[in-house]
């Protein structure tokens, strides 16, 4: 495996464990429900996505084929983060979570 | 029984068939028999929830707008860390985002950006889908999420779904 | 080189799931919890990708994809009966 490829693939690697570790600090410190709903469905998935990247990039450059799995999970994955941070967000105004001081607006519910 | 041997969702169809050649590792004969069944039979099976044909016209603009997608939502997850990271309070807030969009696909594929990208989640949509409550995470007023949003995502998928 | 950034990665990820596992366990409302184990089935399709990466085999992906699917359907049905009450009506 030639040195840039392997460079490159620990860059992402990196990167993605970073990411996925910020969306976690994210929603273990951030003050209310819905500001958590922010480090998940940013940072979380475009870690795991990173992490795919490198995947996809480790195994083609040992000559096993282009992953078109983890390309797949991706997409899934992006695709459907927005959806269930939706979902959780219309359950949580359902519920009436409490949202933190100095909130502007309001959520209403219908 | 011939009326059901159609493809009522073309593009539906298009994705199942493409989906499933890449799921099944590689192309041969039973692969592509069983795409062509599914591609069939889950168009057919769901049509009850399409309610309308898809009017979905200029199809090459998409390219260019995922792009800008995939460029944003790399910019904002740094954005967001960095908002994690330095530790100060943020300033959250509830924004009434007036749509301008008509179509119910556009709409969802509006709202599934915002989710993605600067520190904005989208959390319900009206029932006479005409405005949607937007929570953002750390935004001065509520006009400059409004105007960022209007520019950069709502006008591309105008031009995409013209009504 | 590589093998290093690896062990990084599966560290830090693995502190991610612990911090989730927090978040799980402390709430405060139940839409928290359901947004923690969200987050941690996606820290466990990282998690599999690293192993794979690490044995070098790629028969991994295929329970990775498993996994994103069911935790979808399993969020969803989570959101679905706290708004609702119930999940098929």
């Amino acid at each position: 495996m030639n040195p840039i490829a392997e460079y490159l693939v620990a860059a992402l690697l990196l990167l993605g464990g970073a990411f996925t570790l910020v969306g976690a600090i994210g929603l273990a410190r951030l003050p209310d429900f819905f500001t958590r709903l922010h480090g998940p469905t940013k940072a979380t998935t475009l870690g795991v996505g990173a992490i795919m990247l490198s995947s996809v990039l480790y195994f083609s450059c040992r000559g096993e084929g282009i992953g078109i799995s983890e390309v797949l999970i991706t997409v899934f994955l992006f695709m459907t983060a927005p959806v269930s941070a939706n979902l959780l967000a219309k359950a949580a105004m359902h519920i009436g979570v409490a949202t933190m001081d100095g909130t502007e607006g309001n959520p209403w519910e219908q | 029984m011939l009326d059901r041997l159609s493809f009522p969702q073309p593009w539906l169809s298009l994705i199942l068939f493409i989906t499933w050649q890449l799921l099944s590792d590689g192309i041969s004969g039973g692969s592509l028999v069983l795409g062509f069944v599914l591609a069939w039979a889950i168009p057919q099976i769901t049509q009850g929830f399409w309610p309308e044909r898809p009017s979905f016209l200029n199809v090459w603009r998409m390219p260019r707008y995922l792009l800008r997608v995939i460029r944003d939502i790399v910019t904002a997850s740094f954005q967001v860390a960095a908002l994690i990271l330095s530790g100060r309070r943020p300033r959250p807030r509830f924004v009434c985002y007036p749509l301008e969009l008509e179509h119910p696909l556009a709409i969802s594929i509006l709202a599934s950006t915002i989710s993605l990208t600067p520190g904005t989640v989208s959390a319900d949509v009206s029932d006479d889908q005409r405005t949607l409550l937007i929570h953002a995470l750390d935004a001065d007023s509520d006009q400059q999420v409004i105007d960022t949003i209007r520019e950069r995502y709502e006008q591309p998928l105008l031009e995409m779904f013209p009504c | 080189m590589l093998t290093f950034a690896l062990y990084l990665t599966i560290a830090m990820v693995t502190l991610a799931a612990l911090l989730n596992v927090y978040r799980l366990i402390k709430g405060p409302d139940a839409p928290d919890r359901v947004l923690a184990l969200d987050t941690l089935y996606i820290n466990a399709i990282a998690l599999i990708i690293l192993l794979g990466i690490t044995l070098g085999t790629r028969m991994y992906l295929e329970s990775a994809l498993l996994i994103a699917v069911m935790g979808f359907v399993g969020t969803v049905a989570m959101a679905k009966y706290l708004k609702r009450g119930s999940v098929i009506e």
